[in-house]
């Protein structure tokens, strides 16, 4: 009993003692601080140079080595519906008919790529449970299924919508989106698979400053034909994927995010609530203190119960 | 007032277990047919709604529902009021169910069942669903733990397994002697620690939502998200142990247990005035109640949590008479209860809308079917351990201590 009440104490006493230090440390809490490497690379599409013809599709699945699609990649019919990207294609071409007219009063089409834009500070590899999504040097919002338990959050997190899942597969499904090639680009020096074999140069590859430079210079040079926004530049945050157009993104599809990264709020939240486990750490020690005064003779009571039977 | 609790020894196999068991049985059919055909092949999840009833109902109400057992724990042996003993054990068997059917329930949902340890061997530390896990995964051990004692009460001295397993009679006495020494000494480490881990989590599967703000509907995405998890979570507490020991003693025929349950909830007014004042203000400042009236499922969901789970029965509680009355008191906990229960479902189902996709998500026969074989799976369970464990308090007998 005597055993029992000192180590308690001593437990206590050690409880206050972090309090107190914790306490010094809490002030220190950083205020939130991005993560996003410094220079990536990164991918600028042209939406005025698309003319839609699938071969980066194609590209990726080969690259990827996803599965065929139900339809070839040369039947253009598939571009009325408005696809996403999904567990069998990590990248799909959409065209959309915003209302702009050629010479002949024809409606002009906006053809639009679809991926993982491969955010600076990712929401989904703050969110992963085990660290399993994770921004890469090289700027690829990287996976790995070694890590995953298939809990989803990544997907609840993405602002995009993109991951998407192997719902039918009942044993090892996977998280499935746009890996920027992270293996062909760092190991072997190639290009992404979409970039490479894009007829038309719609996709632009380099570091993603140059990106910037190149997306301004362009909308400068030609003022008429672009609107003075490049998507990605701080869409949640900023984006290793870049886009222009020459018609207002919403109309093509694009969501509006906010320009803050998503991480943000909750990882200040929960940083300032438990950096060091400080909150913790004094909540112990406050009810250790309430149970010393109000509750000790609770232990009285269990323990005379105890030696009475 | 002490308490006497003891197995009950009532008939077992009544109609009502008998449905629970058909329940049961259903559901085990479909969760084998999850771990043969995939996730989507029961449910209607997709990329754009990755979370459903699997997380909304099972793992975030369930957590929530359990909170008896910390609300409890706390009130007895923390500030030392023993007069509410007899309902402790009730609440923390809840408690217990509770998060083994959380967890249970995330076997289910997550696709790679076999990987859920993983979380113990990579960490992220920013991630918030990583801190809810390792708090669950310490929480339940502890719940099992604070558990330990009644199994001892109930087995010390007269350990008699059948067959070749009485060979480990001797062994399981002397185990069960050393527990009966060893943890009146250490409980007190457990009671605090299940308290804290239960604050930290309670508050953190608000947090959760905090990453998606595009997503979830403006009536529930506010910074606040995770003091009104907390605050809910604390609130719902004892109307939830006054919830599950009315069922149980109406339906068991004990003592209705009014003495103990009507003070219990005189806190509850206090602590739902507070979350009610907590939604409100947020409400207002944030200027959501423009969304009041636009009659969307978002708002009438977040109308209904509000007048029905948290208005009617605070003003319901806050008459002495309707806190004396066994039907009423359970009528306006079951209120409290079903609120903290949308809750959770709007803020992870109702209120979680896809940016892009226009992708109504309702849950199919399969998930619901998985859902309710869980909650027959833990009623069952409940009822078959106050049968033959010292649980509830024993109708009428008084104990001379």
């Amino acid at each position: 009993m005597e055993l029992n009440r000192r180590v308690f104490l001593k437990c206590i006493g050690a409880a206050g003692a972090g309090v107190a230090g914790a306490a010094t440390d809490s002030t220190a809490v950083h205020a939130w601080e991005s993560r996003a490497p410094a220079d990536p690379l990164g991918c600028l599409v042209d939406l005025n140079r698309c003319i839609g013809c699938r071969k980066c599709e194609q590209a990726c699945q080969t690259v990827n080595k996803l599965p065929q699609p139900e339809q070839p990649f040369d039947d253009l019919t598939v571009l009325d519906k408005k696809r996403r990207p999904d567990e069998r294609a990590y990248t799909v071409v959409n065209r959309y008919y915003p209302g702009r007219r050629d010479e002949r009063d024809q409606l002009v089409p906006t053809f639009v790529k679809v991926q993982c834009m491969h955010c600076q500070d990712p929401a989904c590899a703050s969110a992963c449970i085990v660290g399993a999504l994770t921004k890469k040097e090289n700027g690829a919002v990287y996976y790995d299924i070694s890590k995953c338990i298939g809990c989803r959050y990544c997907m609840v997190a993405c602002p995009f919508e993109i991951p998407a899942y192997e719902y039918h597969n009942p044993v090892t499904p996977r998280v499935m989106k746009c890996t920027f090639c992270y293996e062909r680009v760092e190991n072997e020096g190639k290009l992404p698979g979409c970039v490479g074999i894009c007829p038309v140069e719609a996709m632009t590859f380099g570091r993603r400053s140059n990106l910037l430079k190149i997306a301004k210079k362009r909308i400068e040079s030609d003022p008429g034909s672009y609107v003075n926004h490049v998507y990605g530049e701080h869409e949640a945050g900023g984006t290793s994927w870049l886009y222009i157009s020459g018609v207002p993104f919403d109309r093509v599809g694009f969501i509006q995010v906010p320009h803050r990264p998503l991480t943000e709020l909750a990882e200040t939240i929960q940083s300032s609530l438990f950096s060091y486990l400080w909150s913790p750490i004094v909540l112990f020690g406050m009810l250790g203190g309430i149970m010393r005064a109000f509750g000790s003779r609770s232990d009285r009571d269990i323990n005379d119960k105890g030696e009475e039977s | 007032m002490s308490a006497n609790p003891q197995a009950i020894r009532a008939k077992f196999w009544t109609p009502g277990v008998l449905v629970m068991a058909f329940f049961m049985a259903a559901g085990a059919v479909t969760v084998l047919a999850r771990f043969i055909g995939g996730i989507g092949y029961v449910s209607n999840l997709s990329t754009a709604r990755p979370w459903g009833i699997w997380i909304g109902i099972d793992v975030a109400s369930g957590v929530a529902l359990a909170a008896g057992g910390f609300t409890t724990a706390f009130l007895a042996h923390i500030l030392g009021r023993h007069y509410y003993e007899p309902v402790i054990r009730p609440a923390l068997l809840t408690a217990m169910l509770g998060y083994t059917f959380v967890v249970l329930g995330l076997m289910v949902d997550i696709g790679r069942s076999w990987a859920i340890w993983k979380p113990m061997v990579y960490w992220n530390p920013h991630s918030v669903l990583f801190e809810v896990a390792m708090c669950v995964m310490f929480y339940v051990n502890v719940l099992y733990i604070e558990f330990l004692p009644i199994l001892v009460e109930q087995f010390k001295g007269r350990v008699k397994m059948p067959g070749p397993l009485a060979a480990l009679n001797g062994v399981v006495e002397n185990l069960l002697g050393l527990a009966d020494r060893i943890l009146p000494r250490i409980m007190w480490f457990f009671i605090i620690s299940g308290v804290v881990l239960s604050c930290m989590h309670q508050s953190s599967l608000g947090s959760l939502m905090l990453i998606a703000p595009t997503k979830l509907h403006p009536l529930w995405y506010t910074p606040i998200l995770p003091l009104l998890f907390l605050v809910s979570a604390v609130t719902v507490g004892y109307p939830m142990v006054v919830f599950e020991t009315t069922l149980a003693t109406a339906s068991l025929k004990l003592d209705p247990e009014m003495k103990i349950l009507s003070p219990l909830t005189r806190i509850t007014v206090f602590l739902l005035g507070t979350y009610l004042a907590l939604k409100t203000g947020d409400m207002v400042i944030r200027g959501t109640y423009v969304y009041l009236l636009d009659g969307t499922a978002q708002t009438n969901a977040f109308l209904v949590e509000m007048i029905c789970g948290i208005i009617i029965p605070w003003i319901m509680l806050l008459s002495p008479a309707v806190r004396r009355s066994r039907r009423w008191l359970f009528i306006a906990c079951a209120l409290i209860v079903c609120g903290v229960l949308l809750n959770r479902i709007n803020v992870f189902v109702v209120g979680y809308r896809p940016p892009v996709s226009e992708n109504y998500y309702f849950p199919s026969i399969s998930e619901m079917l998985i859902t309710v074989g869980f909650i027959s799976g833990l009623m069952f369970l409940y009822r078959f351990i106050v049968t033959y464990l010292p649980v509830l308090n024993r109708p009428g007998q008084e104990v001379s201590a």
